[in-house]
């Protein structure tokens, strides 16, 4: 959108950008309104972020924003110079006039349509705290670009056909320099209009030791013969109306006006020196424009408070094109595979470890990953935006279904991939929507049970282990098991005989088909189901688990790779195959000795660990790579662990390296099989798959063990 | 000669439309961020004029506008306002405070340029 030429257009794609810098500022500032803050800056920070897209607005002539801004602006105004006080109601408002807000940002941005009926609603909100004294078409008026007009209290000069000729008394006043402006200036703007004989009447000048510097004691009178009218003449004395006596008078006799008065003779020079500023205000007062009652003033609050605001605290911000930053990430991605190449090629010389060589490549590993860490930085940014969007959700949401919700988020500050964010976006809102619709309970059950009325969701995010978590819990009344498990059986998800744990029937949510149509509500019954949530959760090369407990709550808990592009891999050896393993799910290795594999039934093993049993995965059989072999004596075993704190033990041939490998998405063509997760270029420039452990531990249709006790204790005696 | 002018607006959009607007009428832009920002600008310059938003973080407009006015080297300068509203009062307002003159936004290039025009001569 910015390739075109035209600066315009450039200025007005930066004018959106801001526009949501200013959205997010605002949404910050109602935050810290309704979490109780009164000071007078905040209301400022609130008032100029819409007052700015207002003013960009306006110069783009995007009406219906101006519009909607200004009511909006006004109101806030009225908070700013306290006459009108933020309540709960106020506040409410508020908010619901910020979405919309953001909403006519994006239909301007977009050309698109918008809801205009509850754009209307909005207005009538807002004018209902403005009262009646508001006039309803200021806002139409005020910002068309018209020419103000300064001859209003003139009968129009009738055109006559010769060039009329007007006399002009210019007499500054006291204050014309204390506001910057310059006779001079002023006089040669006039000659510019055409013809001009311009007198100085230095008669008043007087004695040098009686001069005061700063005082105007001249009086000019300039005759100008041109095709002008005389509203071009005031234009030019614009700046100092009211600072100065202006008199233009129409000298031509083609056509006399209506005041057919002569010339006007001396202008008594030595009065007006000291008067003409305490004559300013009657002079103001009989200003030809109407005054419009538009905003009432709003700088007089600001002036006093601004100084003494503290700053915001603003970091000095470059702003790149984010094809740019693609691009060196991927440079840097191929630098790291290049190092690997070159790390492998010193290694097959058979340099010695110690040599100059591979000291130097120790070097260049370490920068080569400080270079990806950076540029990770970059493209990492604050999930701020994406829990200020489901803020909204979470609003509207529970409007439609008639709930109190209150939104809690914390760790705003987390730093995430900016496509993993973008692609977070959908799968939270549906999360944060089912929260709302169905785990909370109506207000009067939660009332029944002891609960507080207002409803709780909790919306996290928080870096671990190198992993971004973000969790969606709601204080509602937790899964209702039987009835998943009843609608599971009669959609024929699973046998009717099934014995499924807690954990299993929660999970069955995720299954293609669950969603559970009876109970469709019209907001989060949209045909998308909780597998889309997953789908589009996996894709990320992240996860979702559940939590539930009876009358206390349901907990969603996503885990995802910090970045998209590289991971610290185990390169492992399966039949013959050059696989990568996710190096932060490897705990520990182990060879597998004679008595160690028990079977639990035909195909289910455990493998003993220090006393506990943990289940065994032959990777070459899941991955379809060989048969099952009849022992796995003297096997290799990783023992990885998953999110959910279940463990699970993996056969491999043997273990290559550990490496940090850029990761290469498996392009939309191959179908996707269950258990990879991606793919990469090694050093030796051989593709090898990325796996994703739980994924074939899913697939596998058998449940590592998840007895976190047992593990525990295992740990513990290590 | 070339005509030096320091635009002082929060609003990046703004800034850039100034500076687009003037720069290929030949004018030097120099830009500020807020009213703070502003005063710092100007101890290394000394513009033929100054433009000014109101409503700005950290120093608004009129403190700008009573920081620089209290400056010898600039108290004479011109500045010209940018408002929104083109009623009398807020006319008045900005000229208490010391401005020069105002441009009612929304602004097109040629209505800055002639503006500055009136203030710089």
């Amino acid at each position: 959108m910015t390739d075109t030429n035209d600066p315009m257009a450039e200025i007005r794609a930066s004018f959106f950008i801001e526009c949501e810098e200013l959205l997010e500022a605002l949404q910050d500032g109602l935050q810290q309104l309704e979490d109780g803050a009164d000071d007078p800056e905040t209301i400022n920070v609130v008032f100029r972020a819409v007052h700015s897209i207002k003013g960009g607005a306006g110069a783009f002539g995007l009406e219906p924003l101006v519009r909607f801004a200004h009511r909006y602006e006004t109101v806030l105004d009225e908070v700013r110079a306290g006459r009108l006080h933020a309540d709960a109601e106020a506040q409410k408002v508020f908010f619901q006039a910020a979405d919309h807000l953001s909403d006519l940002v994006r239909t301007c941005r977009d050309g698109s349509d918008i809801d205009e009926a509850a754009g209307e609603a909005l207005v009538d909100a807002l004018n209902a705290f403005l009262g009646d004294e508001e006039e309803e078409e200021v806002t139409a008026e005020d910002f068309q670009p018209l020419r103000v007009s300064f001859d209003l209290d003139l009968p129009a000069v009738e055109e006559s056909g010769s060039a009329p000729t007007f006399r002009v008394v210019f007499r500054p006043g006291q204050e014309l320099f204390a506001t910057g402006n310059e006779p001079q200036k002023l006089l040669r703007n006039l000659a510019a209009l055409g013809a001009t004989d311009i007198t100085c009447d230095t008669s008043t000048l007087p004695r040098l030791q009686e001069l005061a510097p700063e005082t105007p004691y001249f009086t000019w009178t300039a005759i100008v013969d041109a095709e002008i009218d005389e509203a071009e003449i005031r234009a030019v004395f614009e700046f100092v109306e009211g600072l100065c006596d202006l008199e233009i008078t129409r000298t031509d006799t083609s056509n006399a006006p209506d005041i057919d008065l002569p010339p006007l003779p001396d202008p008594q020079p030595e009065a007006v020196p000291e008067q003409s500023g305490a004559e300013d205000p009657p002079e103001n007062a009989a200003d030809p424009e109407t005054p419009v009652p538009v905003a009432p003033a709003p700088a007089e609050p600001s002036r006093k408070q601004t100084p003494t605001a503290a700053s915001s605290g603003a970091k000095s911000i470059v702003r790149v094109d984010l094809e740019r930053i693609e691009r060196l990430v991927n440079l840097v991605g191929e630098l790291v595979i290049n190092q690997a190449m070159l790390a492998q090629s010193l290694d097959q010389a058979g340099l010695s470890p110690h040599s100059d060589a591979m000291n130097g490549l120790e070097e260049f590993q370490r920068l080569t990953r400080d270079i990806q860490d950076s540029v990770m930085m970059i493209r990492a940014q604050p999930v701020k935006s994406l829990f200020q969007r489901m803020s909204r959700i979470v609003r509207e949401a529970s409007a439609a279904v008639r709930k109190d919700v209150r939104l809690i988020a914390e760790g705003e500050a987390t730093e995430v991939d900016k496509t993993v964010i973008e692609r977070l976006a959908d799968p939270l809102t549906h999360m944060i929507r089912n929260a709302v619709d169905h785990g909370l309970e109506q207000t009067e059950n939660r009332i029944a049970t002891n609960k507080n009325p207002v409803g709780e969701i909790r919306l996290t995010a928080a870096h671990r282990s190198g992993r971004v978590f973000i969790e969606v819990a709601d204080d509602g009344a937790g899964i209702n098991r039987p009835r998943v498990l009843s609608i599971a059986k009669s959609k024929g998800l699973i046998s009717q005989d099934a014995v499924l744990s807690d954990g299993e029937i929660d999970n069955l949510l995720f299954l293609p088909g669950f969603s559970t149509a009876s109970e469709i509500s019209d907001l989060s019954g949209r045909g998308v189901g909780m597998d889309v949530v997953k789908t589009s959760i996996q894709q990320l090369g992240g996860r979702i688990t559940i939590q539930s407990e009876k009358g206390k709550g349901t907990k969603f808990s996503i885990s995802l790779p910090l970045t998209l592009a590289v991971l610290d891999g185990m390169v492992i050896n399966v039949a013959g195959e050059t696989l990568v393993l996710p190096l932060n799910v490897v705990v520990e290795t182990l060879s597998v000795g004679p008595d160690d594999v028990q079977m639990l039934r035909p195909g289910a093993y455990v493998v003993r660990v220090r006393g506990g049993f943990v289940p065994l995965y032959d990777l070459g059989v899941m991955l379809g790579y060989r048969s099952p072999r009849e022992s796995q004596d003297g096997a290799i075993v990783l023992l990885i662990s998953l999110e959910d704190g279940a463990r699970a033990a993996l056969v491999i041939d043997g273990i290559q390296d550990q490496r940090q490998v850029v990761i290469k998405g498996l392009d939309d063509s191959f179908y996707r099989a269950p258990g990879i997760a991606a793919a990469t270029i090694l050093g030796d420039g051989r593709i090898a798959l990325i796996l994703d452990p739980a994924d074939i531990i899913a697939a596998s249709g058998q449940t590592p063990m998840p007895d976190i006790a047992q593990m525990e204790s295992l740990i513990a005696n290590e | 000669m070339t005509v030096t002018v320091l635009a002082v607006d929060d609003s990046r959009t703004m800034r850039d439309m100034i500076r687009m607007s003037l720069v290929p009428a030949g004018f030097q832009v120099h830009l500020a961020e807020d009213g703070v920002h502003g005063v710092e600008v100007l101890r290394d310059i000394a513009p033929d004029a100054i433009i000014t938003d109101i409503n700005m973080p950290r120093m608004d407009g009129f403190g700008f506008i009573d920081a620089v006015r209290q400056q010898d080297t600039h108290r004479a300068t011109p500045i010209l306002v940018l408002t929104t509203e083109s009623a009398p009062e807020l006319k008045q307002r900005a000229r208490s405070a010391g401005a020069t003159g105002w441009i009612v936004k929304p602004f097109d290039p040629e209505k800055l340029v002639k503006a500055l025009t009136l203030v710089t001569g």
